[in-house]
């Protein structure tokens, strides 16, 4: 396809910004490339050396991408647990540590005051030297959303600043990327620096999302900048997607400290094209991440996220009932917030709401900080909250979630029989279910906004606090009706029987699963945090639950209803096309347009040539024969075009506006006195991909998938006809859903 | 043995005087006077008959943590120390204050370094080129698209320092092309809503 002979131009075969790469090109340029080095490793001890370390290059670079990503993670979440606790004091007895740590080696801690200690000031004692008494609660509510109005303006200036392409999840955008379309800056070294330090400053100000999904961000930025170091995957913009998927993966696994179920996401929910090689890189990357993750230690006891569970009580056969009931709830919020969100998105693209991002954000964290702080569940950062969920109650737990009365005589061993609520229990379910309306209300308005925004945590938080709720129901209906049958069939009385951290566990699962729709990947991160099988069937029932509830409500997920609203050229991998339209329908051009506009291979001349390229924007043409017999040639694109005849006007000599360009092997026979020709063959696609004005869409559709092709020319009877191009497929497939198909925008 | 019935920090060292500001209180937390160990076992043991329940730290290695160890002064006799014993619970933890300190201090440092970038780009670059180049170029430079766009003469730079070529245009002319990818990369973010609703 590409004659090697002649020395490439720079230029030519690179994409412009916002444009597809051709799969197929890149594809046989590395297979090419490779055949090369092997082809010379057998001439020279150099050259042998150059081709093993060719070979040995890819996993070098997982290494450096699974080291970047674990720093990366490690600077973020230790930064970030410190300035969230910056909102509420400061610890005198080292700048830098948070709560918690300030505590650390305190002799000062007592048994019924454990959160208390001298070395940790909040900022009223700073300020007016007390703790107590209504004016230091007004202090430190004041400096609570001082601080968090400070964090969210940094953050936000930050990001229109420097690097706008830092805002929102970048998930969707991964996704597109993944999938071949090509954004420029938008996984470059500036939005990495800004999107690692305004994730923190987000993260910190109380707002009501998380960093998962910005750590797949970070982790892909990594991979992009890492790869500018080897010509390998600097060069081909396929390989380079194959390493991308490797570093979406670690950023997972450093997210959820989760390494098979990082792959697995990358796998399920990012990656366009996964061939088996990247498997098995992608899981080297996402575990050198987590083990750098872990040297690290960013939360003490080698625990890679703050909300690992650590209990092991079996689970009963009735209690399947439950689960399902989260299952159908984390499906149906799932639906909701996902309906309720893309309108508030599409009412930011559109109306005046757009126009102030800054004041936007300032509002949202505003109202947030106010209502957050009385509650004491919802002024603790969320991973916190999720963390007390997950906490199985034992003997010693302090909390007030745990303010069970303790009416038995003897412990045996670490098993606690059901007890019946305290207190404590029912006021934390009544500041539960306030945190739980605050949360399913903020979230839709913050998951958008022009900083740095997760959805993972939110909606475990949401499934968290649902479960909680549900448990502690089941225990004290267990506790108190122990002689049911359900119960008294299952449950002995004095043994443990409910686990409310579990259902805490299984509604997260749910509704994590509802919103994004993952299968496979959500069951194996949630298993990986858990650290055992027991709760896989729980999980299992309470994910497909929810995946059915809301996929009978709504088709796609978060992240699918995302690149839909932008309008992304994204075509979706997963669904089948059901309708019986031809090739000849989707063509263009259509009945009543213009002829296609194509190139004859020897009878145009350069200014022909810049003249068709000025009145069109077709992004390629292709090459006939003759306008006569319309008998295919092959197919050449307009960049390399415009390239190449730049080129040859400035250093070859004598190229003129009429000089004949030909793309055949041999120049045509000229009558003497004109000017030279100008041979383009090198930037011809001889083998362009072709399907009859007969076939049915579904099949084009699908060869358009599996290809990953840019266009395809429609033929009759051996005759060019038309052409399809992606965009005219995801049109046609809008047209069928019954969308709006002037909402793809790119083209 | 006397119990506490309320913790009185009057003598800790860590209580705020009057008198005592608080930027000198926070140096000192700087220089962190406090002995941090990063190793700890920490015993809590819940109420039994009649003493109060406690919690105990002790920088002990991994092996010997346990109740035994740990508690010290045992605050019961004989046989009780077994039943106090089990009922109490004991965990190993370690931590690196060093990794917290060099993380926040890294973290803050290049978050002090962007914002003062980022007020030099916003605020004291157009008052120097204004003196500069005087005050109508940039106006006819400005899109006024809303908020004030820091990189708005972006295009004049490029195009003189074109024809110079040392080390210190080539950095100007990099900044000046990063500003200009900034300002289109803005346009499609912000103003246009093309990328990332």
């Amino acid at each position: 396809m590409m004659d090697f002979l002649e020395e490439p131009i720079p230029g030519v075969g690179t994409y412009d910004d916002f444009n597809t790469i051709d799969w197929v090109r890149e594809k046989s340029r590395d297979r090419d490339r490779h055949r090369e080095i092997t082809n010379k490793s057998k001439e020279s001890t150099w050259a042998l050396i150059h081709s093993v370390s060719d070979a040995f290059s890819g996993w070098l670079l997982m290494l450096l991408i699974g080291l970047l990503s674990g720093s990366l993670a490690g600077l973020i979440d230790i930064s970030a647990h410190w300035m969230t606790d910056l909102k509420e004091g400061i610890c005198t007895g080292g700048l830098w540590f948070n709560h918690e740590h300030c505590c650390w080696n305190s002799e000062h801690v007592t048994f019924e005051d454990r959160d208390k200690c001298p070395e940790w000031n909040s900022w009223s004692q700073l300020i007016i030297s007390t703790d107590e008494g209504a004016f230091a609660y007004i202090v430190n509510y004041f400096m609570y959303v001082l601080w968090a109005l400070l964090f969210a303006f940094l953050a936000v200036s930050l990001v229109k600043v420097f690097a706008p392409y830092a805002c929102g999840s970048g998930i969707p955008e991964i996704k597109t990327i993944l999938s071949g379309f090509i954004i420029r800056g938008y996984l470059g070294k500036w939005t990495l620096i800004i999107k690692t330090i305004t994730l923190v400053l987000a993260v910190s100000s109380g707002l009501s999302l998380g960093k998962e999904g910005p750590l797949v961000h970070v982790a892909c930025c990594c991979g992009n900048i890492l790869c500018h170091c080897f010509n390998k995957y600097r060069k081909n913009e396929a390989k380079r997607r194959e390493v991308l998927s490797a570093a979406a993966a670690a950023g997972v696994s450093v997210a959820f400290g989760a390494p098979i179920g990082g792959v697995l996401f990358s796998l399920e929910e990012v990656s366009y094209y996964f061939p088996l090689k990247t498997l098995w890189r992608s899981f080297f990357a996402a575990l050198v991440a987590a083990f750098t993750l872990r040297s690290i230690n960013p939360f003490g006891n080698s625990r890679l996220v703050l909300f690992y569970v650590e209990f092991h009580t079996p689970w009963h056969l009735f209690e399947l009932v439950p689960f399902i009931l989260l299952g159908i709830f984390g499906g149906l919020w799932g639906a909701l917030f996902i309906r309720t969100n893309i309108a508030w998105c599409r009412k930011r693209k559109t109306t005046q709401l757009g126009k102030y991002p800054v004041v936007e954000v300032l509002v949202v964290t505003a109202i947030t900080a106010i209502l957050a702080f009385p509650n004491e569940y919802t002024r603790m950062s969320t991973s916190e909250l999720i963390s007390e969920l997950f906490n199985d109650c034992g003997l010693l737990d302090s909390s007030k979630l745990c303010d069970y009365e303790n009416r038995f005589n003897t412990s045996k061993g670490g098993e606690l029989p059901d007890r019946p609520a305290g207190v404590g229990v029912y006021s934390a379910m009544w500041q539960l279910a306030l945190t739980l309306i605050l949360k399913i209300i903020i979230t839709i308005f913050t998951f958008g906004m022009k900083i740095p925004s997760g959805l993972f945590i939110p909606s475990m938080a949401v499934g968290a606090i649902a479960g909680r709720l549900l448990g502690v129901g089941m225990e004290q209906l267990a506790y108190y009706h122990h002689d049911w049958a359900i119960f008294n069939s299952w449950c002995s009385q004095g043994a443990d029987c409910i686990t409310p951290g579990l259902y805490a566990m299984v509604g997260a699962a749910a509704c994590l699963g509802g919103v994004t729709r993952m299968t496979v990947s959500l069951v194996v991160i949630m298993f990986e945090l858990t650290g055992g099988l027991e709760y896989i069937v729980p999980l299992m029932a309470a994910a497909m639950t929810s995946k059915w509830v809301a996929d009978a409500l709504g088709r796609e997920g978060i992240y699918d209803a995302h690149i839909r609203l932008n309008g992304y050229p994204f075509l979706e991998a997963k669904e089948e096309f059901a309708h019986k339209t031809l090739a000849m329908d989707v063509m263009k051009p259509r009945r009543n347009d213009p002829l296609l506009t194509v190139l004859t291979q020897d009878s145009m001349t350069v200014e022909d040539v810049e003249s068709i390229i000025s009145e069109t924007t077709y992004s390629g043409f292709p090459v006939v024969v003759s306008r006569e017999s319309q008998r295919l040639v092959g197919f050449v694109l307009r960049r390399d075009l415009i390239i190449s005849i730049e080129n040859a006007r400035k250093k070859q000599d004598g190229v003129v506006s009429t000089s004949v360009i030909y793309f055949t092997e041999h120049s045509p026979p000229m009558p003497p006195y004109t000017p030279p020709t100008l041979k383009l063959r090198n930037i011809l696609d001889l083998s362009p991909f072709t399907v009859t004005d007969l076939t049915p869409m579904e099949i084009v559709v699908d060869i358009f998938r599996k290809l990953g092709l840019r266009q395809c020319l429609v033929t009759h009877n051996g005759r060019l006809l038309g052409i399809i191009t992606k965009k005219d497929v995801l049109k046609h497939i809008a047209q069928m859903a019954n969308q709006d198909p002037d909402s793809i925008l790119f083209n | 043995m006397e119990l506490k019935a309320s913790v009185d920090y009057s003598d800790s060292p860590y209580r705020l005087d009057i008198h005592e500001g608080a930027l000198d209180l926070l140096f000192k937390g700087w220089q962190g006077k406090q002995n941090f160990e990063d190793v700890r076992c920490k015993c809590i043991c819940p109420p039994y008959k009649d003493n109060s329940g406690h919690i105990y730290n002790k920088n002990i290695s991994q092996k010997d943590c346990d109740c035994l160890h740990v508690v010290d002064p045992m605050p019961v006799r004989g046989p009780d120390v077994e039943a106090y014993c089990l009922r109490c619970e004991c965990k190993y933890e370690e931590r690196s204050s060093v990794t917290i300190k060099v993380t926040i201090i890294i973290y803050l440092s290049i978050l002090g370094l962007l914002l003062l970038y980022m007020v030099y780009l916003t605020l004291v670059e157009p008052i120097l080129k204004r003196r500069l180049f005087g005050h109508s170029q940039l106006i006819q430079s400005d899109d006024d698209v809303g908020d004030h766009q820091p990189f708005a003469n972006a295009h004049d730079v490029l195009a003189r320092s074109r024809s110079r070529a040392n080390v210190l245009n080539k950095v100007e002319y990099a900044q000046q092309r990063w500003k200009l990818q900034v300002q289109e990369q803005r346009k499609s973010v912000f103003d246009r809503h093309v990328v990332l609703s």
